[in-house]
């Protein structure tokens, strides 16, 4: 099989992967973006979702049932970064560190081990792997996730279009402002947290639908994932349009591109455990740009001019 | 309208940077009020109004708002009495929104906000009005983020959101400080015709002692945390910038520490 018929068929995989992952990466947009916290917990949440999911399912409860519980447990896990953060005044990042490392055991006692396998064909669940191609349009797995973002796309951008909604905009932008206008910053802070953690549980409710499995670790450096996909999803298809709702969907995009990418580089034979480090490196080049161009650039600039006045300075003298 | 009672307030306590930034203070003020606020640096201007709008718990004494005592409640509840706008013209709007939208979020001040729309039909032609007032063009660019305005625009525009919903006091601290002579002159014009139409009582900080002259019917004149000086009406009108000067070193002991004060004569 040639390099490319292997990314040929691999492809839809990605692509449904990519869309689970842009359901977290929005997610991570509420946080990352609009209230402007780097919430590390997601690296934890996501798993809950998963573990919380899977189990429920095991368990004998309705698939749907196991969705809302893995958001709700998700809620939980941004309630207690936003206890730490807003109640006992711990810095934001490390409230998140604090969570995640706790969840690692909370994850471990609600799985009962490492990993626990879902069986497709046991069970009755929303996605599959094994449903990516050939099957009815109704089952197809690519659809069935797209239609899940754009509900999910949907249900936020009313929220934040409603006046609550308003309200966490403006606690991202300008706490001062937001108190000044008698908003209160911390509550928002808190809501925000849950909602978004609330989110990334759910991805990872369907991502372990999806691969068959949950495992303690799946979330290890999923904050850096998502920030990719916002950040892919972001310099591609963000530009397009300011609106609310095409940067989500920019976001959810970017998770795609991210995992055709990821595909691609395993098909041709580069070590996949290279990914995370090349992610890393990706994610940190991207979140530098800012910086360099509001630090080396006007310098840059600066040094430009001179030498063009020294230029024409000589211009001058020549005259 | 407003009563402060004895405040204190002290920063950094037990620390060698110790400093009792309100010493004891009292004021009153009634309804209708436009009180101008000078003093030196650090005398405790902008502590005072901080203290009024609740940005900290201030150690002892009581601050009363229209009769309801606010001295324990938190800064955004109180926020609902207040229309605040500050030195720092980036503080009072938020950037990343329209401005349009920053308006809805002023109209909804000491109301709940829940899940019916952010901003309505109605409101927008509302905003568009009261923008018109301004008469900087701004009615025309309700949808562009408040972050591409200048710092000038931008403290308008908090100046208007600070009265959108009637506040019940106004505290304006420095608020042209951080613009150009001919912006500040526009701004506070505007400020004094929104205190005026809208029968505010309000507060403004300035180091122009010209403007505090100029401007209000009450002066009061601040010196380590407390109020040296208080005269209004007449005698206000009167009152000449040499006078105050020369006030200053008669109530404080000391020369008029402000230098910034002394070059806007
Ligand atoms: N948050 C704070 N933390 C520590 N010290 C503070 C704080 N706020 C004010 N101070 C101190 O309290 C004193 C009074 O400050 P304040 O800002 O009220 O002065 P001001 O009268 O507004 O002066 P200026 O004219 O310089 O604005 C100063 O010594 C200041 O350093
Ligand atoms: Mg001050």
């Amino acid at each position: 099989m040639s390099v490319l018929t292997s990314i040929i068929n691999s492809l839809p995989g990605a692509v449904a992967q990519g869309l689970i992952w842009g359901i977290m990466a929005i997610g991570l947009y509420i946080t990352y973006k609009i209230l402007n916290v780097s919430d590390l917990t997601v690296d934890g949440s996501i798993c809950t979702g998963a573990a919380v999911c899977v189990m429920m399912i095991i368990n004998g409860y309705s698939m749907p049932l196991a969705l809302l519980g893995a958001f709700i447990s998700g809620m939980l896990c941004g309630l207690a970064t936003g206890i730490f953060h807003t109640i006992m005044g711990i810095p934001a990042i490390l409230a998140g560190i604090l969570t995640q490392l706790a969840l690692y055991s909370v994850n471990l006692k609600i799985l009962g081990k490492a990993n626990q396998v879902l069986n497709a064909s046991k069970y009755d669940l929303l996605v599959s792997l094994r449903n990516v191609k050939g099957v009815p349009l109704y089952e197809n797995a690519i659809l069935i996730t797209a239609l899940l973002v754009l509900a999910i796309i949907a249900v936020l951008y009313w929220f934040f279009g409603t006046a609550y909604g308003c309200s966490l905009r403006a606690t991202g932008s300008n706490l001062n402002m937001s108190r000044a206008q008698g908003i209160n910053t911390k509550m928002n802070t808190v809501f925000g947290l849950m909602l978004a953690n609330g989110i990334v549980a759910f991805s990872g409710a369907i991502l372990a639908q999806y691969q068959g499995y949950a495992e303690v670790t799946m979330g290890r450096g999923a904050i850096v994932t998502g920030l990719a996909a916002i950040i892919i999803g972001g310099a591609i298809f963000g530009k397009i349009s300011k609106n609310f709702a095409v940067q989500l969907l920019a976001t959810a995009l970017g998770g795609v591109v991210y995992y055709i990418v990821y595909q691609i580089i395993i098909c041709i034979g580069l070590d996949a455990d290279l990914l995370k480090l090349l992610s890393a490196l990706v994610v940190a080049v991207f979140l530098a740009v800012p910086y360099i161009k509001s630090y080396y650039y006007p310098k840059y600039k600066k040094k430009l001019m001179k030498k063009n006045i020294k230029k024409e300075g000589a211009a001058n003298a020549r005259n | 309208m407003l009563e402060i009672k004895n405040v204190k307030k002290a920063f950094n306590v037990g620390t060698v940077n110790e400093k009792i930034a309100l010493n004891g203070l009292n004021l009153t003020l009634n309804d209708g009020d436009f009180v101008t606020v000078i003093g030196g640096n650090g005398a405790g201007k902008s502590t005072m109004l901080n203290a009024i709008a609740g940005v900290w718990d201030i150690d002892e004494g009581s601050i009363i708002i229209d009769g309801v005592d606010v001295t324990d409640m938190l800064e955004f509840k109180r926020a609902k009495y207040l229309g605040r706008v500050f030195q720092d013209p980036m503080m009072g709007t938020a950037a990343d929104m329209e401005i349009q939208e920053n308006m809805a979020l002023a109209y909804r001040r000491g109301r709940a906000r829940g899940l019916g729309w952010g901003i309505t039909k109605k409101e927008k032609e509302l905003y568009k009005q009261e923008l018109k007032k301004l008469d900087l063009g701004l009615e025309d660019r309700m949808t562009s983020k408040v972050g591409l305005l200048s710092g000038g625009q931008r403290q308008a525009l908090t100046l208007l959101m600070s009265a959108l919903v009637k506040p019940k006091l106004l505290l304006l601290d420095e608020h042209t400080a951080a613009l150009d002579p001919k912006t500040a002159a526009k701004v506070l014009e505007l400020s004094d015709k929104i205190i005026s139409e809208s029968k505010l009582t309000a507060m403004m900080v300035t180091h122009n002692m010209n403007d505090a002259i100029k401007h209000g019917n009450r002066l009061v004149m601040m010196h380590e945390g407390r109020i040296i000086f208080d005269v209004s009406g007449e005698e206000k009108k009167k009152l000449t910038i040499d006078e105050l000067v020369e006030k200053f070193t008669q109530s404080s002991g000391t020369e008029f520490a402000s230098d910034r004060a002394l070059l806007s004569k």
